[in-house]
């Protein structure tokens, strides 16, 4: 049965100011029309342009259900373009990263090649094509543009030819990748330690609320971090602390620690928690990067950037970032009750070695699909997925410091127990699920 | 092993199948006590992945690791076993690729399936276990267990248990 579908007051109805309604987790339509609306009317994350560095160079992955190619010109830009021949449908490359052979993309199946920049160049016996209409339809065309951004590295896309401008949608958000492309002395990162990819059999945005969620650590990891941080009290004194003591045992503070540490809340759905400090703020500090940072930055400088430990930043909808231990995580929704998290660990140019082991060490303890800390996460999110089955209760709260006055903008700072990124999350959910959608059927 | 000389083909094999036994058992503690102090248990997420700093891996603990694994999975508060897996290795006859007494080093490798279960849901996987194993007091010790998952690179569920 249809509800949504060109029912925008429908849609919108779903969202109240605390409380957001089980369907947008449940109802496969709803998932349809975020392919069709949220994730091809925003900003998505498509890959780092260090994925690609020479010319002809290409990665593929899905904008929501669409293939696309993150490839590397021939003017030495980094473009997107859609993975299908222009002729039948065919994915022109198939391979996860490569290079065009001859500079040019070549259809496996009829041999139609384009230019790096997706305009066709040649299509085999063209004569055949001569007063047919081949020269004004869709297929002589190429492949059709898609409107994507780089910013400091990090490749963005959106699919409609029409939405919120970049700067528009993110704001003063990309200040939490500046901090991560500052904490290279050079100011350069490069994806480096591989991409961990874990099913998740739950609807995507469970997996991008809880990464701004501050109340669920000390609850959820009790039994991974809680039991790395007795095993530690255990020791005997003067043992030095092991890297991965130090990641995992912030995970078990208090609420205190997680209220103080602070949540930025901006439009369009982004925020990030650790204004103040977070969970990263005390790792040991490794001398020689500290030199190379202020070699590179001064003094005062340095302390700025490596003063920044922001916990998670939410790139609503599809990317989540650690600057501070150089991780990221990007959802890629399958299915209504399935998604694909993909954890991509990043080396900081000019920084000792040291530097991407911490990182490669956190992305294995936290994100990956053997990670005590992630089957934990994981098992709440699938137990959301049944558990709303229930019709007595349709409504999942996010009432948490919530004020009844509370409209407009939600941009500001919050203590990180507030449930407010929650709810500016699904503010822009229901903005960009009915942007453009024909009003109201009487 | 005795002062007669190397353990035989047939003492390592016998250990590779204990040490699965131990898993599917779930006797975690005598499982623990067959590594050495230094050892590593590792599941690389890549093929030909050089080491486990460098690069991120699937497993790549230590003892510490490992202890803290075995008494999550006995806590209360493992809310992801609160149903509990369960696993079954199978294993092919596993083969000694080297012997180095002096050295006192050994290496056998076995191809190996490995089910894991909880309630209604049964994940396959299969790959080669790669154990370097020495001998200490006369007892077999695991130094390093490299699992080369077949699927490495594929987007893969929870994985629960320890292959």
């Amino acid at each position: 049965m249809q509800h949504y579908r060109d029912n925008p007051q429908a849609i919108r109805a779903l969202v109240r100011p605390d409380a957001v309604h089980r369907d947008v987790y449940l109802d496969p339509e709803l998932f349809e029309l975020e392919m069709e609306q949220l994730w091809r009317k925003t900003w998505i994350y498509v890959g780092h342009d260090s994925q690609v560095p020479n010319a002809g160079d290409f990665y593929t992955t899905l904008i929501g259900r669409e293939p696309v190619i993150l490839l590397h010109d021939a003017e030495g830009a980094v473009r997107v373009l859609p993975n299908r021949c222009a002729h039948k449908g065919t994915k022109l490359v198939s391979a996860v990263q490569g290079r065009c052979a001859g500079g040019a993309l070549r259809c496996p199946y009829h041999g139609w090649t384009y230019k790096l920049d997706g305009t066709l160049r040649t299509v085999p016996l063209r004569g055949g094509y001569q007063g047919t209409g081949f020269e004004t339809a869709e297929a002589s065309r190429g492949l059709p543009q898609i409107t994507s951004t780089n910013y400091r590295g990090f490749v963005f896309a959106r699919l409609a030819p029409e939405g919120p401008g970049f700067g528009e949608y993110f704001g003063d958000s990309l200040s939490s990748i500046d901090n991560m492309v500052e904490r290279s002395p050079e100011g350069r990162l490069e994806v480096a330690g591989g991409v961990l990819r874990y099913l998740h059999d739950c609807n995507w945005k469970m997996f991008v609320e809880n990464l701004n969620d501050a109340m669920h650590p000390m609850v959820a990891h009790e039994s991974s971090a809680g039991t790395a941080k007795r095993l530690w009290e255990q020791t005997p004194p003067g043992t030095p602390m092991p890297m991965v003591i130090e990641q995992f045992v912030p995970f078990v503070n208090g609420y205190d620690f997680f209220e103080k540490m602070g949540v930025k809340v901006y439009d369009h759905g982004h925020s990030y928690t650790g204004v103040s400090f977070s969970i990263h703020s005390s790792y040991a500090s490794v001398g020689e990067y500290e030199r190379r940072m202020v070699e590179a930055y001064g003094e005062e400088r340095t302390r700025r950037i490596l003063g920044e430990a922001r916990h998670n930043t939410v790139y609503y909808p599809s990317l989540t970032i650690k600057g501070a231990i150089q991780a990221i995580r990007v959802a890629r929704p399958l299915a209504v009750d399935r998604t694909l998290i993909e954890s991509w660990t990043f080396r900081l140019a000019g920084a000792p070695q040291e530097m991407l082991a911490r990182t490669t060490t956190y992305s294995r303890l936290i994100n990956a699909p053997t990670s005590v800390v992630g089957h934990d996460d994981l098992h709440c999110y699938r137990s959301i997925q049944e558990g709303l089955a229930c019709a007595s209760n349709p409504w999942v709260s996010l009432h948490r410091n919530h004020s009844p006055a509370e409209s407009g903008s939600l941009a500001g700072t919050y203590g990180a127990t507030n449930e407010v990124p929650m709810r500016g999350q699904y503010r822009a959910w229901a903005q960009y699920m009915t942007l453009g959608m024909p009003e109201a059927r009487s | 092993m005795t002062a007669a000389g190397p353990p035989s083909d047939a003492a390592l094999a016998e250990f590779v199948y204990r040490e699965a036994r131990l898993l599917d058992e779930k006797r975690f503690d005598e499982w623990y006590e067959l590594f050495t102090e230094d050892a590593r248990y590792w599941m690389p997420l890549t093929r030909g992945q050089p080491d486990g700093e460098t690069h991120t891996s699937l497993f790549y603990e230590d003892k510490l690791l490992l202890r803290v694994r075995i008494e999550r999975l006995r806590s209360p508060n493992a809310f992801s076993q609160q149903q509990p897996s369960f696993c079954q290795h199978v294993l092919q006859r596993p083969g000694v690729e080297e012997i180095d007494v002096a050295a006192n080093r050994f290496v056998v490798r076995t191809p190996f399936m490995y089910l894991e279960t909880r309630l209604d849901t049964q994940h396959v996987l299969a790959g080669l276990a790669w154990h370097h194993l020495t001998s200490i007091a006369g007892m077999l010790r695991i130094r390093l267990k490299k699992i080369e998952l077949l699927n490495c690179d594929a987007a893969l569920p929870s994985i629960q248990l320890l292959l």
